[in-house]
């Protein structure tokens, strides 16, 4: 059985990267992803893995030696934040294409400039169209039990897909919190081996990675990326089902809280939904019908899912921790917004960007939401569709 | 294996024929020496770069070993990874064999944009062997100036304009860069030298550790001489001491080879398009201050390796 200790979130992925015992982890310092690195350090310096660490000299090299690791048939993992991510940014991409299950755990931390080093989701956002599977996290719990699976769904032989787990930077990177670690062995067992059909190392059968690709081939390399990511989708429920069986914490892609009957709702990412649903507890014991869809996995996103999820609500607000600057609405919001048009679903949906460079979210703020939606239900009709929450005008 | 021509004769060309190479490139001639030289298996890297471009169009490919293309600037930290992932293996005994790692770079991919992914690995000491192949321009996107063209020498980006008689800065000096690395050893080569080419090869993946081997890689495009003339062209470079032919193995510098006679840098220069523009009058005391450099860092190497 495991055991219940009290974790941060960054020890909480160090622990489950020690668990795990990647043959390769390279990564680069950054505040908040560093404690997470060093938590490895110890490991390894204390002989508790013989992971071969790279301590490499940039992110861009940190993604560079992942890609190189997982060709050569190794299980490999990484960590970084904002800035560091920003910086892999074009290797992040060929990591994907390559179709290298290369786990990585972004700790999130607003874009620079103006340099900050606090949580938004500016990074992973704008890491959303590089073909990598995204897990969000609401705790410690789930960024340990996410990296976890992310290993068995990244190298599953239908998806081999690299698979980004986030936690936001020090909201959850370093706060403690209660939660369940697994034995050594039962997460062995369930990630097992990494047995790769191609590799760089295997010299008797010799195989180019990352050739040059013309017009030609290309388009059908990048279906080919479009059918993993809808592969995954199987996978990711598969694995999250198994992963009850282990642990008694099940996963699919989103999880609905208070949704029963509910008419108003909130869509969340991250440990913001963790706040949320203390504002959706009290409200509902003032009676009034309101929940919140945690959304677990943004790519592939859970279309299907998420319709099913808002069928009987009135009316929604999506809650995005970054912006697209000059779209209309932040990403989570486009997304939603999207896959609703041309259902036979009617929800009027609003927008709060909120939290950038880790502005603190309040329950009253939270609450101040619900009551914007009441209106909204009670007038019939949305004065502001695009709203920005807790930002001095 | 000592490196008899009939032998070598006989061996199997690790990067087969019918790649898209212009007629006459070095490059080509640079990687199958190298690999040539190889006597246990080896995994190769490459940098984004004529050599990449031009060997694995998909779906062929040219490389008769396990090789990867990952990007332009991260060929030495793509193979650290895949070092670092061989020896996590090995440890594992899930591999037996001994395996060798090679990164090739262009100029442009080692001197400039890859310097700083270069000098980690490096400094890490990865067990690999870095091979710059210096044509002394960005030939691939269109023969734009690098670190490592030479003074004068005319590109797109540095072109022979009525102001500008080509590019104005002189080359830098990256086998030294990588000397002061302090690794176990690094050395200049160049393809008409083949014997000590694939020599230094030799030593380099013998030795445990990180090598560096600059070879200078004639391109009849770029520097724009007749397409039977590329080793010519190495073989001027040589005995014009513009590239001397030496090794730093474990600090201790060597000249490999001394030409009987210093030949005046025009003897090569006079050869190539790209110089044509210093011919002219007006712009002779660009050759002076070519010849200038060129015997200031010959007399520094001679000093470096009197010791
Ligand atoms: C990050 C990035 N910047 C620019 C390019 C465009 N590019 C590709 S190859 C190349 C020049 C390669 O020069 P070099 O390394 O000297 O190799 P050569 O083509 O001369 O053999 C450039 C500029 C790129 N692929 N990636
Ligand atoms: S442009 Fe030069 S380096 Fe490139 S393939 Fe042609 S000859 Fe070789
Ligand atoms: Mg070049």
């Amino acid at each position: 059985m495991g055991k219940i200790v009290a974790l941060t979130g960054n020890d909480a992925a160090g622990t489950a990267m020690v668990q795990i015992k990647p043959d390769v982890v390279a990564a680069f310092p950054i505040t908040p992803q560093t404690e997470l690195m060093h938590k490895f350090a110890d490991a390894v310096a204390d002989g508790e893995v013989d992971t071969e660490f790279v301590l490499v000299e940039s992110e861009h090299s940190a993604m560079s030696a992942a890609v190189g690791a997982a060709a050569a048939g190794a299980r490999v993992m990484t960590a970084t934040s904002a800035n560091g991510f920003a910086l892999m940014w074009e290797i992040v991409y060929i990591a994907a294409s390559n179709r290298l299950p290369i786990v990585m755990t972004l700790v999130n931390r607003a874009l620079s400039a103006p340099i900050n080093i606090h949580c938004d989701h500016s990074d992973s956002m704008g890491g959303r169209d590089a073909g990598w599977i995204q897990i969000h996290s609401e705790n410690s719990q789930e960024v340990y039990d996410n990296l976890i699976q992310g290993v068995k769904i990244a190298e599953n032989k239908d998806v081999l897909l690299p698979v980004m787990v986030t936690s936001d930077g020090f909201i959850l990177s370093h706060t403690l919190e209660r939660m369940e670690i697994l034995d050594e062995e039962d997460v062995h067992r369930f990630v097992g081996e990494y047995k790769p059909a191609h590799t760089l190392l295997d010299v008797d059968h010799p195989v180019t990675f990352g050739p040059l690709d013309l017009p030609d081939y290309y388009f059908e390399h990048k279906r080919q990326q479009v059918l993993a990511m809808e592969e995954a989708r199987r996978v990711i429920l598969e694995v999250g089902k198994e992963f009850e069986k282990l642990s008694g914490r099940g996963y699919g892609f989103l999880e609905e809280y208070q949704m029963e009957g509910a008419e108003r709702a909130i869509v969340a990412l991250g440990s913001t939904a963790g706040t949320v649903k203390q504002v959706v507890d009290a409200l509902r014991e003032r009676g009034e019908r309101v929940g919140l869809i945690k959304l677990r996995v943004f790519r592939p996103f859970p279309k299907e899912e998420l319709l099913e999820a808002l069928r009987e609500v009135k009316v929604v607000a999506i809650f995005d921790r970054s912006h697209s600057f000059g779209s209309f609405g932040g990403p989570l919001f486009t997304e939603v917004r999207s896959v609703l048009y041309g259902s036979d679903i009617s929800v009027e949906v609003l927008n709060y960007i909120y939290g950038l460079g880790g502005r603190n979210i309040s329950l009253e703020e939270i609450e101040g939401v619900f009551s914007d939606l009441q209106g909204v239900i009670e007038r019939g009709g949305v004065k502001e569709r695009i709203n920005y929450l807790g930002v001095r005008e | 294996m000592a490196l008899r021509l009939k032998e070598l004769a006989q061996k199997k060309d690790l990067l087969s024929g019918g790649h898209r190479a212009c007629a006459g490139c070095a490059g080509t001639t640079v990687i199958r020496q190298v690999l040539l030289a190889a006597d246990v298996p080896v995994v190769a890297g490459c940098a984004t770069g004529c050599m990449e471009v031009v060997t694995t169009i998909y779906p062929y490919t040219a490389w008769r070993i396990p090789f990867i293309h990952n990007a332009f600037e991260n060929v030495a930290s793509t193979i650290s990874g895949v070092e670092a992932a061989y020896r996590a293996l090995r440890k594992q005994g899930k591999i037996d064999r001994e395996i060798k790692f090679i990164a090739f770079g262009g100029d442009g991919g080692t001197y400039d944009i890859g310097i700083q992914a270069l000098s980690g690995a490096m400094e890490r000491g990865h067990n690999m062997l870095y091979i710059c192949y210096d044509n002394e321009a960005y030939m691939n996107t269109g023969i734009q100036r690098s670190g490592a063209t030479p003074h004068g020498a005319a590109t797109s980006t540095s072109p022979a304009g009525k102001k500008i008689p080509g590019k104005r800065e002189f080359r830098k000096d990256l086998t030294s860069i990588l000397a002061a690395h302090d690794i176990p050893y690094v050395a200049q080569a160049v393809p008409s030298h083949w014997r000590d080419l694939m020599g230094k090869v030799q030593k380099a993946l013998s030795i445990d550790g990180p090598s560096f081997i600059n070879i200078l890689a004639p391109c009849p495009r770029g520097w724009r001489f007749k397409e039977n003339e590329s080793i010519e062209m190495a073989r001027l470079a040589v005995e014009t001491c513009f590239w001397p032919l030496f090794e730093v193995e474990r600090r201790t510098w060597r000249l490999t080879y001394k030409p009987k006679e210093k030949r005046p840098i025009t003897d090569w220069i006079g050869r190539q398009g790209r110089f044509r523009h210093l011919m002219k009058e007006e712009n002779k005391h660009i050759i002076e201050e070519l010849q200038a450099n060129v015997d200031y860092k010959w007399e520094q190497l001679l000093k470096r390796c009197e010791g």
